[in-house]
């Protein structure tokens, strides 16, 4: 069965991308890489809220939180205290620094082309991991809901992004970007409206939040505790992991997301240090919008879970629903609901009734009453199921799976980017052919953009095959909080940090970083294994701090940055100072490049 | 705006500015730090005592509260920066 509405949003959602792509064409490697470098602040924080909000942010996240309760807290403080560093560590110095990459910043400030390589495998390591799941999603929602195979839905997915990244470069992305945020953003919001209602009976989900369950006067989380603790579960406002691992998990999600290139770049794209900071304080608001709803929508999807599945009485398939729904509720029985039996069909949730009596037991692992759980299900149900659960018209249903693609899609977009820019500008231009015409440059920035759609199709297919892709958490953040941000950190606020301490601090925080995550995850999973109790998630926080010693101690012993680069750094600290001393954003002067070591 | 010279601002506002600069990211950050990492995970349990609605406040800030501050240093930062750029003749 597929719902002619989901057919209709996902039609003319596409159709709106693909239209903003045509008329966003780009014309130059400046249009192609950072947009013209004159992107309006609001937009480019719009545009920003879709690149950072990914598949797991709208489709997983509320679930996750929904099952960790006080422990989902890390991606909620993560993903948004990153972008205060962003705003006063990074972006502004990024932006007054001019150019069009992460790797470049890298490779100019430290006169290296050693570096500038480094970065960029930095750079295209994180991308890649992280582009594989957005693949994934894209396959899952298509298979999911359009009807078509797994592989087809990627290959559609592939064909659109394809289409406007290619096409239309930066530039072409930032404009699809805004139309993609707004159809995330209404089709997370409208039903946390209604399941905010039906819960809490207050339409704000995060006044929902802190407010009563609806008819008591008992508060929503008070009682949500006392559901899930008489079935067996931990206290909702609780959490298994330690203070410790709780605190450095935060600190790596909000370190690498200020670290992360793609979102780095957006910032690249507006016109002056200024907008830069604008824009940021506009993607956070516009990812706030998101992400302060999340922790609503986890709890009381939660909620509603425990109080229209479990006791109710299964009905087969095989039975006619609606004449058994009035027997059972004739009986005083509880049904099972409508979208539980519409959504079982998808192999999100299943039910095995292991003590015979035909009735739904959901438990958790220390059950008071001592019986078995009987229901699994999958946590991005939570999200999916949500306009149904409230009772929401048709129209909205196919809404949220055309948002679940806007999400991935977006994100996609931007790590497509960050790997085809890294290819023809940093490893073409900037290392191996640096008398490359413009126009060579454009069309190898097209040719890289296709192959690296190509890749990211392929690991999307094989991601199943692929365990690297199911850790992005760990790996991208992870890396790039240990390798990138403490490089581009002490490049802005330390003059005397050199090119041996910037390559010998990157390879320490990339080295440790992934050696540990890898062995954790692959090789001994046993978590009392862990480095003071720290999991392969926050150890990026740890080691970035030796990253930065180490970066720090190398400077100290070897020779200061020429007096060139001193004078660049004590330029794109104050804004305009790069201007007025002759450097355009385009065909910026080259820095003095020493020979590569 | 008069004062703005071909060489930009003189060497001693560009001193003072990035003091002033640093002096404001400094303590913006150790904000940031405050909300987040301690009212939302080292104070968490302190600070469950109390409530804000129907939400334990250690809890509430962790999953909701420091984000609304997040956003509200971002604003500060900007309004400061703008009126520092005014004061010593930055022209970005």
């Amino acid at each position: 069965m597929v719902d002619p509405w989901t057919i209709f949003w996902v039609v003319t959602t596409f159709g709106l991308y693909i239209i903003i792509a045509i008329r966003a064409r780009a014309g130059s490697t400046e249009d192609f890489y950072v947009a013209g470098h004159d992107v309006h602040p609001v937009i480019n924080g719009m545009a920003t809220g879709a690149d950072w909000m990914s598949a797991a942010s709208f489709l997983s996240m509320a679930g996750l939180i929904a099952f960790m309760g006080y422990g989902g807290s890390v991606y909620l403080m993560g993903w948004t205290g990153g972008y205060v560093l962003l705003a006063l560590l990074l972006a502004p110095y990024l932006r007054e620094f001019g150019k069009f990459t992460v790797p470049d910043f890298v490779g100019d400030r430290y006169y290296s082309k050693v570096a500038r390589v480094i970065a960029v495998l930095c750079a295209l390591f994180v991308s890649f991991t992280y582009i594989a799941g957005q693949m994934k999603g894209v396959g899952v929602a298509f298979s999911g809901f359009l009807g078509v195979s797994f592989n087809v839905g990627i290959l559609i997915g592939m064909g659109i992004v394809f289409f406007y990244a290619v096409l239309g470069g930066m530039k072409g992305i930032t404009y699809t970007q805004v139309a993609q945020y707004v159809v995330l953003i209404f089709a997370y919001t409208v039903p946390a409206i209604f399941i905010s209602l039906t819960i809490t009976g207050n339409p704000v989900p995060q006044l929902g939040f802190i407010g009563n369950a609806a008819g008591t006067d008992v508060s929503m989380l008070d009682k949500l505790n006392t559901v899930v603790t008489d079935l067996g579960f931990r206290e909702y406002t609780s959490t298994d992991k330690s203070q410790l691992d709780v605190f450095c998990i935060t600190a790596a999600l909000m370190f690498g997301t200020a670290g992360l290139p793609h979102v780095i770049i957006r910032f690249f794209t507006v016109g002056s240090a200024r907008a830069a900071r604008k824009s940021a304080g506009w993607a956070l608001m516009f990812i706030a919008l998101l992400y302060t709803v999340a922790p609503a929508v986890g709890a009381f999807a939660r909620m509603n879970f425990v109080d229209t599945v479990n006791e109710a009485t299964y009905i087969a398939d095989a039975e006619n629903y609606e004449t058994r729904a009035a027997e059972i509720l004739a009986d005083g029985g509880k049904p099972v609901p409508e979208w539980y039996k519409d959504w079982e069909k998808t192999g999100l949730l299943a039910y095995e009734d292991l003590n015979g009596d035909g009735v739904m037991q959901y438990r958790g692992p220390d059950a008071p009453d001592g019986l078995a759980n009987e229901v699994t299900l999958n946590r991005d149900i939570f999200v999916l199921a949500n306009p149904q659960i409230a009772n929401l018209p048709n129209w909205v249903i196919g809404l949220v799976v055309a948002g679940g693609l806007a999400a991935a899609l977006s994100t996609a977009a931007g790590l497509l980017m960050v790997i085809s820019s890294a290819v023809s500008h940093d490893l073409l231009k900037r290392t191996f052919r640096p008398d490359m015409s413009e126009k060579s440059e454009m069309l190898a920035a097209r040719v890289a953009a296709a192959f690296a759609v190509l890749l990211a199709g392929l690991l999307g297919i094989f991601a199943t095959q692929l365990p690297f892709v199911a850790q992005v958490v760990a790996f991208a953040f992870g890396l790039a909080a240990a390798s990138l941000f403490p490089i581009i950190f002490l490049g802005i606020f330390w003059k005397r940090m050199n090119k041996q301490g910037a390559i010998s601090s990157m390879l320490t925080g990339l080295v440790t970083t992934f050696a540990y995550i890898y062995y954790f995850k692959f090789i001994d999973r046993t978590a009392e294994h862990w480095l003071f109790g720290i999991s392969p998630e926050g150890i990026g926080f740890v080691f970035m701090w030796l990253s930065l010693a180490v970066g720090i101690g190398v400077s100290l012993v070897t020779p200061p940055p020429p007096q060139a680069i001193q004078d660049l750094v004590q330029d794109i600290r104050i804004p305009g100072m790069r201007r007025i001393h002759g450097a355009r954003d385009r065909d910026m002067p080259p820095t003095p490049e020493t020979k590569v070591t | 705006m008069s004062e703005e010279q071909p060489t930009g601002p003189s060497a001693a506002n560009q001193a003072a500015y990035w003091k002033s600069t640093l002096r404001l990211t400094i303590s913006l950050l150790a904000v940031w730090f405050l909300v987040s990492f301690g009212a939302g995970i080292i104070f968490r349990d302190a600070l469950d005592n109390f409530s804000i609605g129907g939400a334990p406040l250690g809890f509430w800030m962790a999953q909701n509260g420091s984000i609304y501050v997040f956003l509200l240093l971002i604003v500060i930062y900007c309004i400061r920066m703008t009126q520092l750029e005014k004061k010593y003749g930055i022209r970005g």
